[in-house]
């Protein structure tokens, strides 16, 4: 594979010029319809895209992950509620929606949902192989497929590196064929990242998924990197920790820095932190509360940390 | 693939609790009212069998006509044919929540759930074999172990729903004795210790059936543990206790 081009970053370093002018701009506007600041943070400008190096594609830089979240079985009021979530992520800019035949019945409320919005609803869709065995593998991709109520998945990844290597070759094929468009590969936690490392060097994969978030940040030293050096775009799993990020910082106050960024809540803050890495394509932050994708798509737009920031985040974040 | 064994608990979770409890609304909703005349048959054996054991301690002359040796020690009543009732229930309730609870509504969200209604199933076979098993009858006396049965089965029938208001969940979500999976669990634990097995095919059978009860009351408490649900203490305890009592024998 030869050297792609890394990701174009279109985020805006903060520069005190810009921050002064938003935090006046949202000034105004709270005090003119009397909304509290994260109201307007929730109604702000659509997520930033990135583009995934192999093709070009600009995919925006906040997607929709469905672990536990989408996983309602046959509950009514479960199904609406994640209907209304995707609704309001696919209305609010969003696109990367990623699941596995690993998340219960997460594909078929996606489905569900999916149906209900309008099959030409704009979802990019990122589903993984979750099967050491190939033929069970490939059977399992259909059932996938159907469950989405998909013709062909955007990006189809082997989970948690599961049978990669005969899956791999399988995907590469798929895609050659026009049956899949992106092939990657996917861990969570901090698993297997030596194994991980090896794979992204060998083969010549769109997208790998791999856990980050402000106080994971293993990736920072050698997969983050590798991945810009082989022009792999990264997905980022976990960037709350499931929801335990910002419960464990919600009783520390925001730090003046969180409002130069226009965060509302640690919510925002840490997701802000992850997209901002210049090597994130997407990160997929799960949700059953549309305020709270709607926040997500937010944290994903406007002011962003330079490098500077960014460390200073970390670091004092785990101080706390 | 990473051993399974490297996962922790919460790695596996796959549900909310939100979702979790909302599958026993929908359980409830279906079997509507067999939970409520579940409970009044469970406090209906467990209050009969007490009196009957009161009075035969007592020495009821009516009773005492109507039993026969055990062991060269003791008298009991020879009620059978209620210990098979209760016992051949107990099955159709551990064959009903396999299907209603584990197979129907947990599945879909839990892919463990396959396997613990396999469990389930067996344990039901386990309880129809010993329902048929010669010499089953109900144990002898009212004595400390018995007691323990009676008190876990009137915490299986009527405690263990009422922790819906216990744990600020709505009523409509009670987990009741026969439907759901945790006081049926409860519940079978406390009629093995009302049981009587003197011949040795039905004490293989009372004995074998301990373990798949005992067993679901760890994996429940470890998903309600994960869950962070603190009735997980509650299950675990109950358990204890019913194995505990075992220690403390017939007499």
């Amino acid at each position: 594979m030869t050297q792609p081009p890394f990701p174009v970053d279109k985020t805006l370093p903060l520069t005190r010029r810009a921050t002064l002018m938003r935090l006046a701009v949202l000034s105004a506007g709270a005090a003119a319809w009397s909304l509290p600041l994260r109201s307007l943070a929730a109604i702000d400008t659509a997520p930033i895209t990135r583009t995934i190096p192999s093709s070009g594609e600009a995919i925006p830089v906040v997607g929709l992950g469905s672990w536990i979240t989408f996983n309602v079985g046959q509950d009514a009021a479960g199904r609406a509620a994640s209907t209304a979530v995707i609704r309001a992520f696919l209305a609010g800019g969003g696109r990367m929606i990623d699941s596995s035949p690993m998340y219960g019945s997460a594909q078929s409320t996606i489905g569900h949902a999916l149906a209900a919005v309008g099959r030409n609803s704009p979802v990019w869709s990122a589903d993984k192989v979750w099967d050491g065995d190939l033929a069970r593998g490939t059977a399992q991709m259909a059932t996938s497929r159907q469950r989405w109520g998909v013709d062909r998945f955007d990006l189809m990844q082997v989970h948690n590196l599961l049978g990669w290597q005969s899956h791999l070759p399988h995907l590469f094929e798929m895609k050659a064929a026009g049956r899949l468009r992106y092939v990657g590969i996917s861990t969570s936690e901090g698993r297997r990242h030596a194994e991980l490392e090896q794979i992204m060097r060998s083969q010549p994969l769109d997208f790998v998924q791999i856990s980050y978030n402000l106080l994971d940040r293993e990736v920072e030293q050698r997969i983050l990197p590798l991945a810009r050096e082989r022009g792999i775009a990264v997905i980022v799993n976990r960037p709350f920790r499931q929801g335990a990020l910002p419960q464990q910082l919600a009783r520390h106050p925001l730090p003046g820095w969180a409002g130069e960024l226009g965060c509302a809540d640690w919510a925002q803050v840490a997701l802000k932190f992850v997209v901002s890495h210049p090597a994130v394509t997407c990160a997929i932050p799960a949700t059953t509360r549309v305020d709270h994708v709607r926040q997500n798509l937010a944290a994903g737009g406007g002011a962003m940390p330079d490098a500077a920031l960014r460390a200073r985040m970390a670091r004092e974040v785990a101080a706390l | 693939m990473d051993a399974w064994w490297s996962y922790r608990p919460s790695d596996l979770l796959m549900f909310s609790p939100a979702i979790y409890w909302r599958l026993f609304e929908s359980l409830n909703r279906q079997a509507w009212p067999v939970g409520v005349a579940l409970l009044v048959a469970a406090v209906l054996i467990g209050g009969w069998w007490a009196s009957t054991a009161s009075r035969r301690r007592a020495g009821s002359a009516r009773l005492v006509a109507r039993t026969q040796s055990v062991r060269g020690r003791d008298a009991i009543p020879t009620h059978a044919g209620s210990a098979r009732a209760a016992t051949a229930l107990m099955a159709l309730a551990w064959l009903w929540v396999a299907w209603a609870f584990f197979w129907q509504r947990f599945a879909p969200i839990n892919t463990a759930a396959e396997a613990f209604a396999w469990m389930f199933l067996m344990q039901a076979f386990g309880f129809g074999l010993l329902a048929l098993s010669p010499g089953l009858r109900w144990a002898p006396a009212l004595n400390a172990r018995t007691r323990i049965g009676l008190a876990l089965g009137a915490w299986a029938s009527i405690g263990h729903p009422a922790l819906v208001w216990v744990f600020g969940r709505p009523g409509t979500q009670a987990e009741w004795l026969g439907l759901a999976p945790d006081p049926t669990a409860i519940g079978a634990l406390a009629l093995l210790l009302l049981l009587d097995t003197p011949r040795p095919l039905s004490r293989v059978l009372w004995r074998s059936s301990w373990v798949l009860p005992i067993v679901w009351c760890a994996v429940t408490s470890l998903t309600l543990w994960t869950l962070g649900e603190a009735q997980a203490w509650v299950v675990l305890a109950l358990a204890g206790v019913a194995f505990g009592a075992l220690a403390l024998g017939r007499r």
